[in-house]
């Protein structure tokens, strides 16, 4: 297409959040980043892994008020006024299982803080919980349609109900589930308004999203490896900014004084973080494809992407449905000294004969092997315990669909402590509902996606 | 063979895993061009089957990024159910990725000097 036109300036868009529970003071370097560089700037929060609407529902049956991201407060509280005052827009899934409860959470904190009413948009179309949607999931799930009562079901939505608020004016973008790289893509869409069918810069877009998604993963947040991968300031690590300029390409970089470290490894890592194929990453946006990607050094803690393409977007987006399936028990008990190992496989065994038949137990021998045995701990019961650690601690755990059943496990840990093998000692218990989680795609044309503006009573009060 | 050396991967590669439900994704990327070949080589789906032959994948699947010196392997059914099943500890296996990293490679000594880390030589004495 021939034009004149001058390309828009590049855009600037920080993340201070990769998951529920990240650091709730990493906002405040990025906005004075953002503030400082006198760009068109965002801020995104990225607070929803698979598991996490699914307990924000839970939540919310509890309490009609709770179901967003618990933190919110205390993730927005020490940035609002700078990024109200300096248009960075914020975007964020921390709306969770209660956008609008989120809302009205952030329209109450500006009032508190003595700030201007912001604009806040709430995107809709995610929730596909309620009975309306029962038969379109039945029909996309098939054998797989749990029997039990649905959870949460949610549909990764895209960027456009993000896009369309922002450009309609919104200061704040309060989502549930969307695609995490759309959190980036909506706000590139609204401040180059390219085409939703240019599919490389849709792309590129995306995989910077995809860079930025998981907050420090991509600026030295797990990533160090003492004597093989050193990252400075750990404590205080820089939360990432990606640069997009309107080729769609991006530059990432962190804020200046913070910790962290941003090369082409860290970059790499990232990029290729819970890919499946590299040709066909799939969102509800675009198919990007990284095979012929750049990552390249542009200075001290700036790397550019470059190379990414993209292929037309998926006809279907993907739902996470969730269900009440029983109940997860777990407890540990410690063993130390001479023949610490063998006390504690001695304490494994009594437990299993005593819960013979019942339901599987796992067994882990902290100190022999936590995490890498199978459920059959087939490498405890190979292992050879006379060269153990003399300070080991046994896990156990099974599940149950009853609850009282699965309480069986963590009360025959405690009764170690008389009827155990000698000297066992620090009994932790846990239980927990557990969550069973079936997929499945759904044509895009069934699922309504957009935005309202929240309540304008709670914003103007 | 004298021309050779062994050392572990985590001398040649970084990587990270991540996880979609069932599902673990493994990187591997060298920390040079020149380690390239010999990481392709011997990081292969039968040799990485073989190292979480306890775990039974149901596939292991290689997707090679030579542009970038790394590879992607995705392994299905491998997470004891994923999150919201494994009774594991480690139910996003997040850990799994230095299993791959403790793998022995055999490697012309004269690339020695591309490696990194300490010059331990110490290979996990295990074999699983």
């Amino acid at each position: 297409m021939q034009t004149d036109k001058t390309p828009p300036a590049p855009m600037l868009i920080g993340c201070a959040a990769g998951f529920s529970g990240d650091r709730v003071d990493a906002a405040g370097p990025v906005v004075q980043a953002l503030v400082a560089l006198q760009q068109p700037a965002f801020l995104i929060f990225e607070t929803l892994a698979e598991r996490t609407l699914a307990l924000a529902q839970l939540a919310r049956r509890d309490d009609p008020e709770a179901g967003y991201e618990p933190l919110l407060l205390e993730l927005l509280r020490p940035v609002l006024a700078d990024c109200l005052a300096h248009r960075i827009r914020i975007v964020s899934n921390f709306g969770a299982a209660n956008p609008q409860g989120a809302a009205r959470a952030i329209a109450a904190l500006a009032r508190s803080l003595g700030l201007r009413a912001p604009r806040i948009a709430v995107v809709q179309g995610d929730d596909l919980s309620g009975p309306a949607h029962r038969p379109m999931l039945a029909q996309a799930l098939g054998d797989q349609m749990p029997d039990q009562p649905l959870v949460s079901a949610n549909a990764y939505i895209g960027a456009r109900p993000i896009a369309e608020a922002l450009q309609a004016g919104a200061d704040i973008v309060v989502c549930g589930r969307v695609a995490d790289p759309s959190l980036v893509l909506g706000p590139a869409m609204a401040h180059f308004g390219w085409a939703w069918d240019d599919w490389d810069r849709l792309a590129r877009a995306t995989m910077a999203g995809h860079l930025l998604e998981c907050g420090t993963q991509v600026s030295g947040g797990y990533f160090a490896d003492p004597g093989y991968k050193e990252v400075p300031g750990m404590d205080q690590l820089g939360y990432p900014i990606a640069e997009i300029d309107d080729s769609g390409n991006c530059s990432i970089f962190k804020p200046e004084g913070t910790g962290g470290c941003i090369t082409p490894a860290t970059v790499k890592e990232q990029l290729l973080y819970e890919i499946h194929d590299p040709r066909c990453y799939l969102t509800p946006d675009v198919v990007a494809d990284i095979s012929q990607a750049q990552v390249l050094a542009e200075g001290e803690n700036r790397v550019r992407l470059e190379g990414v393409i993209g292929h037309p977007r998926p006809a279907s987006l993907k739902v996470n449905t969730c269900y009440a399936s029983g109940w997860f028990a777990e407890a540990e008990i410690s063993y130390a000294g001479p023949r610490a190992a063998e006390r504690a496989r001695l304490a494994a065994q009594t437990v299993a004969q005593r819960l013979q038949g019942i339901a599987p137990i796992r067994t882990d021998l902290i100190g022999v092997t936590s995490v890498w045995g199978n459920d059959a701990s087939d490498w405890l019961a190979g292992a050879d315990l006379s060269t153990a650690s003399p300070d080991v601690r046994l896990r156990m755990a099974w599940q149950h669909a009853d609850k009282a059943t699965a309480a069986r496990l963590p009360r025959e840990v405690n009764a170690l402590y008389c009827c155990g093998p000698a000297g066992g000692g620090g009994v932790r218990s846990h239980m927990r509902q557990r969550l069973g989680m079936v997929s499945c795609l759904v044509p895009q044309p069934l699922i309504a996606t957009g935005f309202v503006w929240a309540a304008q009573e709670e914003a103007t009060a | 063979m004298n021309d050779h050396i062994t050392v572990p991967l985590y001398r040649l590669a970084h990587g990270r895993t991540g996880d979609k439900g069932n599902r673990s994704n493994i990187s591997v990327i060298a920390w040079h061009p020149a380690l390239w070949d010999a990481i392709c080589a011997q990081v292969t789906e039968a040799a990485v089957a073989a190292l979480f032959a306890d775990r039974q994948p149901r596939q292991v699947q290689r997707y090679l990024l030579p542009q970038l010196q790394a590879m992607n392997l995705v392994l299905d059914e491998v997470l004891d159910g994923g999150v919201n099943d494994a009774l594991n500890l480690d139910s996003h296996g997040k850990t799994l990725c230095f299993r791959v990293l403790k793998m022995p490679i055999v490697l012309p000594a004269h690339l020695q000097a591309h490696l990194v880390g300490l010059d331990d030589a110490a290979l996990p004495a295990t074999t699983e």
